[in-house]
Formats: structure tokens, sequence, C-alpha cells
């Protein structure tokens, strides 16, 4: 395989702590090698530009079902914006939900070389593998729902931890799954019946079980295994005013749980897109809690965060929380589609445009930034918009231009029309903290690299990691507007991935090495469990047993994470 | 004003995609400029001057310039789409597209144009002497923010589908229309001023339909309020006043829901 | 000596039942017996069997004949045609597996190609309701385990899904519904006394083609508006009862298909009847769902999505996706003439679509890959047979609930029989060649 060496750019990565020194970077066979270690590479001139690891997306919905619906029913978002391929590129169309090969190509273009898709319906896993197959560049993996999932619900009513875990490595094998995902847990069942459960001690209708019964067994059986990943958290009542004591009561269930993994991550609990779940107040008197909610996140290190903040922009919501998008539609009575999974999860989908002439939208920017401004430790807190959520994932240069440029966001708050009001519901005014691009490369690769237990492929620059590597036109040390941030994350220079140069002077120069991640743990042997599961499908299921599996074929270049959870 | 005149002088073997024969695309160019704006035959780039003669010169800006289309356009397709000002005259039957998400200017077909003219149109007039074919200012698929201002006006009979999703806006039909009328339509205004068949104001929510002759069936939702005296695009009479749809969220004011409006013309 | 194949895939309709069992020969070379499976099923399977089976690429002669040609003379032919037309419509890919359709989308990508499916003619106004409205939907377990209320809308699967009652929405005992049938209440919409409709607790004979004006009554019935005194030919006291007894159900489920799909007003009486589910949901759980027809036409409308952002009629012609019904749909563009080459695989349109449309085919030129003699290959130039998926080789198929299930391979096709997947990659290979890409 071709050598690289990326010389004399602005290093910055939190694995070797490089804080934007000149240095090179050499990459052979695929990974990050010392440079005495190259015999005759090509050399890439970094003079003058940024370098960073590979950027890690530890939360976004890009494959499965839910993401098709929300391109199948959305012709609109295509309107206009379809381009057509040239050379090695195919076409590519769609804005908050674009093709797979588009998904591939503009992550890349960012920088980005893995990306987690964030809820996987087991039913429909096979579609999700099928679609990652189809995205090109990225290494990904899918995190299976778990939350409502029949089998959990009836083992965690008598607290049997052993059995769940068993069950989530059978289910982890039969889905080629990554993680253990939680949304809305007891909230989806209960929209089984059009119900939902409204904070973490609402019984779920027929099971008899609370959403915190079904949280910390999650955890535990979790830690049982040593899964590579923490539990990873959508918690109850999203994007309701006054939610924000359910988030924290939902927190407080990890506490006392020490982590067990071989794999480098220190959380127990990984709680996603905190910018919906952060919200004091009632009705139109809707707040920023983000203070009370990063002082406990802050004093807490078994806890990792991603963001999810809200962009401004025209999108498509979409989750595992059947619950909440039926809310969302009676709200502004856009088109809704639901899917509901038997025995597992649901979910919906909801077009959303965010107004900056809209004080509650403007009210949810701003508690995105301040999540990210309060972090004391950007190793545990981690740039996302729940893409397509809170807005598409194009979007995250202008995020990082707002987390490091107070002028960018006063230029952003006096375009609101509701400023005033904006100001006195949030803090964010306030705030005159402007990240460096050290805490960016914390928040965008090192941090989600190492709560994913990926810190052995991932985030970083160290020899031995995997030769993801991208070069930014952005001069560090000569003054830049705030825009220039952005224009600049958003179109890397150079991208390798896997020691592959997939971008080249800004074109994408090869269609990569994508591969897909899974988790194979290996637990005792488990008779009652395996007897529960040929039981479900011979009754409730409606595709057979041995029918249900995702064989090998559907995922490309698989990468399986080995787990013994023997004893 | 600057006039451009395109004949067209050979016709293309499938359809001609011609979305440059807009103002904009003209303004400020010289015909022989103007030869060789794009246009597409199936996946191939021609010139437009392999389709068209071109004379004349355009203005500076899209406002200044006017475009006279002479010959037979049946087989043209986005003639005038997304134009922001200026004029174009189309002496003969135009095909799909005509005026397709227009914001501003003035088309005027002197004959009749096929499938969704008037495409998400913003703003501007769409004058068609002759007949329209289906979804004549109609939302784009999936977009629930169709035609939200302009007139458009048919001299001759419509297709089904108007106005679909329409929030703004008049269109004005002289002679029938087909199935279908203002479905989903959060606002404007349709005057019919002959025959309607059915599926008038399904799953409308608010906006104005006014029809002249007769109704085929009305919907189950539109219920029978009162008459009214209605002075309707220069025609005064009276009409029976129906509201609807009756199965669709409405919002209320002062606690009164507010209904689409349907008014027929009572025959004296 | 013989084995049995369990857990097999039906490669028939939409229903996609994944019990069958087939006994094949020890050698795997023949397909013995179906069990499990409905008349239509099994008949798929043993068709397969056919001594008189075409197994070698065939080319009309000017007086009309066949010649037997190579599969290398076939991918030539397609190639070529596929790569000198300006605007080919690549038309079916419903009785086709997902990996065959995912290379099919590259060849329409490679040449300009308008990609087509059975949708068109079928459930192609239901995504055109879904982009408008949405969908509440759910896979066919949740009706399972929970429907107490059962709605056929225009739709017949005693004949047209004839295992879709017994395996999912009237008969069988869930986790919820212990009780089977006795605990569901059947509607059926329908002007005809169907089979289905005999089955019914209540049965709707709308007048035909006033579908759109009951589906809104009872969207006004649910409000506690006044009605006029019939709909459709129904008295509203009727209306206002099933309006009630959708409302007190615990989960509603609508099923609809054809009935409504073709008939006047198409797409909107499917968006209106989404209107509906939608109202139910605030009273109680309520979804809908369309009865697809093709085995994996829904299949085929979630690979499109995925990699062009469209369930069907995608027009690819300028080098980027198109997508407008009405325009980019095949029988519009045949009637229009708006394509000038036909590529068919995996459905038969010599037989659904409308003679017009079939008499454009014959005057194209025109290649159809599909395993049978069909209405379709009398009209083509080229007819090139092929493996039976789902039964010759296996591969992914989509639910009409959109559960993605993978067929399996029961028996061997005849010997040098090509699959679907890989004639397609030939051509692909072949345009590739002739475009010098």
């Amino acid at each position: 395989m071709a050598e690289f060496l990326i010389k004399n750019g602005f290093v910055f990565d939190p694995v070797l702590g490089i804080k934007g020194d000149v240095a090179d970077v050499a990459i052979k066979d695929g990974k990050i090698v010392e440079t005495s270690a190259l015999r005759s590479p090509k050399v890439i001139d970094a003079t003058g530009k940024t370098v960073m690891a590979g950027g890690v997306d530890i939360h976004a919905h890009v494959a499965g079902p839910k993401v098709n619906i929300g391109r199948n029913f959305r012709p609109e978002d295509k309107l206009f914006n379809c381009t057509a391929g040239h050379g090695i590129e195919r076409m590519q169309g769609g804005f908050s939900v674009p093709t797979t090969i588009r998904t591939g190509y503009n992550y890349a273009h960012m920088g980005y070389t893995t990306v987690m898709e964030a809820a996987m319906p087991p039913l429909y896993a096979r579609h999700t593998h099928e679609e990652m197959r189809d995205t090109p560049i990225l290494d990904q993996g899918a995190y299976p729902v778990f939350g409502n999932n029949w089998f959990v619900l009836e083992y965690l009513k008598n607290h049997e931890i052993e059995n769940t875990a068993a069950y989530i490595a059978w289910l982890l094998r039969a889905t080629k799954g990554y993680a253990v995902k939680v949304v809305n847990p007891g909230g989806t069942e209960a929209w089984g019946w059009g119900l939902n459960c409204e904070n973490v001690h609402d019984p779920v209708p027929y099971f008899d079980i609370t959403p915190a019964q079904i949280i910390k067994g999650l955890i535990e059986a979790n830690e049982y295994l040593g899964l590579p990943h923490s539990m990873h958290m959508h918690a109850n009542n999203l994007g309701t005013p006054g939610n924000y004591t359910t988030t924290l009561d939902s927190f407080k269930l990890s506490e006392g749980i020490k982590p067990n993994s071989k794999f480098g991550r220190a959380q127990v609990m990984h709680h996603t897109h905190v910018q919906f779940h952060s919200y004091g107040g009632e009705g139109f008197n809707f707040e920023s809690k983000a203070p009370e909610i990063m002082d406990y996140v802050n004093t807490h290190d078994n806890i990792t965060i991603d963001l999810g903040c809200v962009t401004l922009d025209e999108t498509t919501t979409m989750t595992a929380d059947g619950p909440f998008e039926h809310h969302l539609t009676e709200l502004n009575h856009l088109k809704w589609a639901n899917a509901d999974v038997e025995l597992e999860t649901g979910s919906g989908v909801v077009p959303f445009v965010y107004s900056a002439n809209n004080k509650a939208n403007a009210i949810q920017w701003c508690i995105g930034l301040e999540l990210g401004l309060l972090a004391k430790d950007p190793m545990r807190v981690f740039l996302t918009t729940d893409h397509p959520n809170a807005g598409p994932f194009i979007r995250y240069p202008r995020i990082m231009k707002w987390l490091m440029s107070q002028e960018a966001r006063d230029q952003q708050f006096d375009a609101f029309k509701h400023k005033d009001k904006v100001i006195e519901a949030t803090n964010l005014a306030g705030m005159d903290r402007e990240l460096s691009l050290y805490e960016i490369a914390q928040m965008t690769r090192a941090g989600p690299a190492k709560a994913l237990g990926l810190s052995h492929m991932y985030g970083g620059l160290a020899p031995g990691l995997d030769g993801d590597v991208a070069v930014y036109d952005f001069n560090p040390n000569e003054p830049y507007a705030p825009d220039d941030i952005e224009k600049a994350f958003l179109n890397a220079k150079h991208l390798f991935k896997s020691g592959v140069q997939v971008i080249s002077d800004h074109e994408i120069a090869s269609n990569g090495n994508k591969r897909t991640l899974w988790v194979n743990a290996r637990a005792n042997e488990n008779p009652q469990v395996m007897r529960d599961i040929k039981e479900k499908f011979l009754r409730y299921y409606t595709v057979t047993l041995n029918n249900y599996e995702v064989t090998g074929h559907y995922l490309r270049n698989p990468h399986v994470i080995e787990v013994d959870a023997t004893q | 004003m600057e006039t451009v005149t395109l004949t067209i002088k050979s016709q293309p073997g499938l359809f001609l995609e011609a979305d440059s024969i807009t103002p904009d695309a003209f303004a400020g160019k010289k015909a022989e400029e103007i030869v060789d704006l794009p246009v597409y035959v199936g996946r191939e780039q021609f010139r437009l001057g392999d389709f068209f003669e071109v004379s004349g010169r355009a203005g500076a800006t899209p406002a200044e310039t006017k475009i006279v289309v002479n010959g037979d356009l049946s087989r043209v397709k986005y003639i005038g789409m997304k134009m922001t000002a200026g004029e174009i005259v189309a002496n003969s039957n135009a095909d799909m597209y005509v005026g397709a998400w227009m914001q501003g200017g003035k088309i005027t077909v002197n004959g009749n144009v096929d499938a969704f003219a008037g495409t998400g149109m913003k703003g501007g007039e769409i004058a068609i002497k002759g007949n329209a074919g289906n979804y004549l200012g109609a939302a784009y698929r999936g977009d629930w923010r169709g035609m939200a201002g302009g007139k458009i006006s048919v001299g001759g009979n419509a297709g089904s589908d108007l106005g679909t999703f329409m929030n703004g806006g008049e269109i004005v039909v002289g002679g029938d229309v087909d199935v279908h009328v203002a479905t989903h339509a959060e606002g404007g205004k349709i005057v019919i001023k002959g025959n309607a068949k059915s599926r008038l104001g399904g799953q409308m929510v608010e906006g104005e339909i006014y029809v002249f002759g007769n109704i085929d069936t009305m919907m189950p939702g539109f219920a029978y309020r009162q008459d009214v005296d209605v002075d309707v695009d220069g025609i005064k009479g009276r009409f029976a006043l129906y509201e609807g749809d009756l199965g669709e969220r409405h919002r209320k004011r002062k606690g009164q829901a507010i209904y689409a409006r349907l008014y027929q013309r009572i025959n004296a | 000596m013989t084995r049995t194949v369990t857990d097999v895939i039906c490669p028939f309709c939409g229903t996609l039942c994944d019990d069958l069992e087939v006994v094949v020969s020890d050698d795997g070379k023949d397909l013995l017996e179906v069990y499990n499976a409905c008349a239509i099923g099994a008949e798929k399977f043993l068709h397969s069997q056919a001594k008189d089976r075409i197994t070698r690429p065939r080319m009309r002669q000017e007086d009309g004949s066949w010649k037997e040609i190579s599969y290398d003379e076939a991918v030539n032919y397609t190639a070529r045609m596929l790569a000198d037309a300006k605007k080919p419509l690549m038309y079916g890919w419903s009785s086709t597996n997902c990996e065959a359709q995912s290379v099919g989308a590259e060849i329409g990508e490679a040449v300009g190609a308008v990609m087509d499916n059975t949708a068109t003619v079928c459930h192609g106004t239901s995504l055109i309701a879904v982009q408008d409205i949405g969908i509440p939907s759910c896979t066919l377990g949740e009706v399972k385990n929970r429907a107490d209320r059962v709605l056929f809308w225009g739709c017949n699967p005693a004949h047209a899904h004839p295992r879709h009652m017994s395996r999912y929405s009237i008969f069988p005992r869930g986790f919820f519904t212990g009780k089977g049938h006795t605990g569901r209440k059947v509607i059926v919409v329908d002007p005809r006394p169907t089979d289905t409709a005999s089955l019914a607790d209540i049965h709707l004979q709308v007048e035909q083609g006033h579908d759109y004006e009951l589906l809104d009554a009872l969207r006004v019935a649910f409000r506690g508006e006044k009605l006029p005194d019939f709909v459709g030919g129904i008295p509203k006291a009727k209306i206002y009862e099933v309006a009630e007894t959708l409302k007190s159900g615990r989960f509603a489920i609508i099923f609809f298909g054809m009935g409504v799909t073709q008939s006047i007003g198409k797409n909107h009486n499917i968006d209106i009847a989404i209107a509906v589910t939608r109202d139910l949901n605030e009273y109680t759980k309520a979804a809908i769902m369309p009865m697809r027809g093709h085995y994996n036409v829904t299949g085929s409308g979630q690979v499109w999505g995925w990699q062009f952002g469209f369930p069907f009629a995608v027009d690819l012609s300028r080098g980027f996706a198109r997508y407008n019904p009405g325009e980019t749909t095949s029988n519009d563009l045949l009637r229009r003439d708006e394509v000038d080459a036909v590529f068919v695989l995996g459905s038969d349109p010599g037989a659904h679509f409308p003679f017009s449309s079939v008499k454009k085919i014959y005057d194209l030129p025109s290649v159809v890959i599909d395993p049978h003699e069909t209405p379709t290959s009398e009209v083509c130039k080229v007819h090139v047979p092929v493996a039976f998926v789902g039964v010759e080789i296996g591969g992914c198929a989509y639910r009409m609930d959109n559960v993605p299930i993978e067929t399996r391979k029961v028996v061997d096709a005849p010997e040098g029989m090509m699959t679907d997947e890989e004639f397609l990659t030939r051509v692909l290979a072949r345009v590739k060649e002739l475009k010098g890409v």
C-alpha cells in the first residue's frame, strides 16, 4: 500500500497532546507510523494547513428504514439539488436526508471517516446493512435498539441481568450490531397503544416495568458483557419543556456503576442529543437548563454526551421515539410517517423547519451551543446534530464556527426575530468562551473514538492507529473571519481513510475501502434465553427465526470486534 | 424593453428540455450568445441554436427582456421556468412546466399547455389562451408549499389536480375543470367559470373556490351555509356558500373555526 | 432420496411468506413438492420445473420467429441498445432481488435511463400520497399481536394475497390478540361482494368511484359533524357506525389495494385514507398499509430510495435524478414518445400496460429479461431467460411492510443459465466499455 508523508501542517491531536504545533504525519500500510518507517512516500505539503485525525460521528441517522422513509417521502428535499456524477463519483441527491452516496461523500468532504448509525430496528437490520454497504468511504456500525424490546422488558422486570446480557449478545450477532441503543425506554412500546412513558417512573402498559428499571438494567447488562461502547441513551420525554428533570433522573441511574470494558472507555452511559433534553419551564415559557445539565455531566465522569445542536435549517426529524414524532406532526401539521416494529421498537418521521424567526427554535439553538461551551472536559462532550433531527450533518462546520467564535454567535443573535426574549430564556449571550481547534478535535475525534471503545483504531494520530487523516485549508495562526472556519471544515483539502487518499485537492479521489464494524460478544451458553427466543419467534414474530439473522455478505469488509464475556 | 425572437426550426427526436428560455438566462446577451445556451434531448446536450433561429437581443436585465417564441412548441418543456421578471410570449401550444417555479414577469401562451404549468409558482402572471393540462398551479410532489402568489388564467379548460396545496395567488379557468380542485389548499382563490366534476376542496383547510357552472358531486365535507352576493373576477352574482372540508383540521379565530369556502353560482 | 428445505421464502406476492417447506431431489436439481404455500405460490415453484422451459436467450428475426443466441450476444445487444439510446426506459424490477436492482440502478445511471418499477401501475399512487401526507404504519406482526379492528379497502386478499388473512390480519392469535378472529372486527369496503367481504362483520358496498367521498365522510363523522343522507350510496347511519367501530378499537389497521390506488382519484384516495388513519390516532392507535403486489416491488423502491432518493419513476437522463409521476412514469413516457428504447426485467408490462403502451414497446428497440415466456417477450426484440429468484438463486426482498427477508435458493437453475444479477453485471461492464469509462 501507498506511503504518505503529510508535512509541516499545524497538527491538532488530543491523543498525542499536540496543540497546533507544526509536525509531520506518516501513513503506511493503512496505519499511522513513525516518519522514520517510510521509504518513498508521496509527500503532501500541509504547510499553513490544519491536520487532524479523521472525524468520528458517534450518533447520526444515515442508514436504514426510517432514513429511507425520509428520503422517499420527501421528493421536495431533492428538488434542484441532485447532481450528476463525474469520474469515479456517482450521482447524488438530497439535503436533509441525502442519498447514501452523498452521505459518504459529504462526510468525507468534512474530513470524517467513521460514522455510527444511531438506531437500527433489529427486524430491519438487513436493510440498514444494505444502505451502509452502499455508503462509500466511511467505516460504519449500527446500534440495534433495545429499550422497548419485549425480551428486555420481560427479563428486566425481574432484574435478570444475565439473561438480558445473553439476549443482547445474541441480538448483536443476529443483526451484526455494534452497541446497545435505548430510545424512549418503555415509551415506544406504550406507543403501540398510542400512549407514552413521560418520566422514568411511568410504568410501561401491560409489561409492568418502569423506564428506570430498563435503563439501569441495560447499563448493568452492557457492563456484564463489557462491550466496547456503553449503553447509548435517548431518554424519555424528549423535546418537552421541563424535561431536564427526566434527563437528570436518567443520568442518576448510572451512579455507582463502574465501566467494565477492555476497550478504554470510561463511561457507562452515553446520553445522546442532550440539547433536546435540557428544557426548563413549561409551554411557552420554555427556557434553557443547560447549566443544570452540564453541572451534572461535568461532575460525573462515568457519563458522556453528545450535543444535538439545532442548526436553524429545514430538515427531517426521524427517531425510534414514535410518540414524539406524533406530537411533532400535531404541532406543525406536516406529513407524518410512523413504523412500529413487532416486539422491538417503532419510529416516526416528520419534516421540520427550524426558523430564526421562531422563539422556541432560537432557544433550542442556544441550548445546544451552551452545552458545548459549558463542557469542562471536551473528551466527554461530542459535537452532533442528531442528524438530521436538529439539522443536517453538513452543518457541523457551522457549529464549529459558533463554538469557536463569539462574533459568529452574536451575528446569529442579531438575526433572531425575538432576540431579547431568546436572550432572556437562555445563557448563551453571556458566554465568551471560544473553543480551540484542540478542543474541537477532542469533541469530534478523540472523544467519540474513546467513548465508542475504538481508541485503538480511530480518533488520533499516534502510530498504530488507522491512517485516517484530514488536511484542512485553515491556518490557525493567521487572522480569520468566523465564516472561514465553516468554509475550511466543510471542504477538506485532503483526506486519508485507512491509508487510502479518498480526497485529493478537495476532489473525491477514491470510493475508499469502507468497513462495517460489529461486535461479537460471546457470553455463557444460556438455554433459557435460546428457548425464549424460539418461543417468541414461533408465537409472535411474522418471520421465522431462521430467516432473522443477517448473513455476513450484507456487510462490506466486515470488521468484527470480539468480546469474551464468558464467565 | 428589448425583444428576442425564437423560431423553432427543427423538432427534437424526443422532447426538448429548454429551461434556458427565460428572460433571466437571456438578459445581457446578444443573439449569438443566446444560441449557445444549453438545451437537452434525453441525455444529450445541444445548443438552443440547434433548434431555434434566434434574432434580436435581450435587455440588460430580465425585466427589460421580452422573448417571443414562434413555431410548434408542443415538444418543448420548461419554457419560462423559474423566471423572475420580463415577458415571454409563446405563439403555439407548449409542453409541460410552462412557468414552473416562476417568481415574476409574465408568460402568455397563445395555445394549450400540457401538465405542471405554474408548479410551485411564487409570483408573476401566466395567461394561457387555450386549455391547460393536469396539475395547473399545483405543488411539486411532496411539497406542502404550493402556489404562493401570482395569477394564472386559462381561456379554455383545465385538467385534474388544479391548485393542489395552494397557499396563495389566484387561478381563473374560463371553461371546465376535471376532478380534484384545491386539494390540501390553505389559501388562494380559484375561479371556475364553467363546470366542475367532483372532489372540489377535498382536505382543504382554507382558501376560496368559485364555480359558475355545475358540480357533479359535492364533497360530503362541505356544508351549505347561506346564499350570498359576490363580485368575482368582474362578475356580480348570487352564490350558494358552502364551507369545508369539515373533516379536515382548521385553525380558530376567536373560538370560531375558519373553513375553506366554496361558492357556487345560483342560476337566475 | 430427497431432502426438505425449510424456512423457504415465497417469491410471489408482497406477503412474502417465509415458512414454506420445499422437497428437492438429493442432487438439488429437481423440485418435487411445496408445503405451506398457497396455490399461487406453489405453482410459482413448480412452474420452474417445466420441461419446455426456455433456457437460452433468443432474438426476434425479421419473419417474426425466434433465433437462439448466446448470453454474450444478448449482453452485447442489451448494452448497445442502452448505450445508443438518448433516453431508454428500464422498467420492471419487482420480481427480482435487491442485488439485481442495485446493479440495474448502476446501469441506469451510466446510460441515463428512466428507472421505473411496477408501482407505476399499482401502488405508485400510494407512494405519491405518502409524499403528500406521510403514512402511519407498522409491521405485520403489530397487526397480528395488537389489531382488533381490521379494514380492507379496495383489496381482496382472499384471492390476491391468500395467506395474508391467516398469517397476519384476521385469524392469527398474537400476544394481545389471544382470541384470534373472534377478537377482531373486520370491515370491508368494496363495490363487489368478494370472498374477503364474505368474512367481514361489516361490508360497505360503496358505489364505484366514490371512495374519496366516503373516506371524507368518515373524517366528518369522527368529528361529529353532519353528513348528507347518503355518501357513495352508503346511508349516513352506517357511516357513523363504522366511524364509531374504528374509534372504539384499541388498534385499527387499514389495508388497501388496487381498487382504490388505480380507480378515479388514485393518489387522493390513498391520501385521504391516510388522513383517516391520522385522525384515528387522536382517539386510539391506528395504522395503514398498502397491499403490495409483486414480492419485491417494495425492495426496488427501497434500493432506488437510498441510491437516488425516489421510490419509482426516476429519470436519470440528465445525469442526476428527477422524479415527477405524470411525466417520468412509464405509461406517460410511452404514450408521449419520450423514450427511445425499452428494457424490461422482473415484470410483464405486455400483460399489465394499456395496449397503446405495449404497441410502443413493440415499435422500439427492446429487451426483456424473464424466466418465463410472457406477453412482453412476445413484443420484444430480445428475450433473455434467467434463473428464478427465490427458487434457483437467493437474494434480498422487501415484504409489503418493508421488512427485508433474504430469499433462499432451493434448486439449481438449468445448466448454463444466468441469474438476473449475473446478466446485469455483464451488461454494466459492457456499457462501461462502450462508454469508455
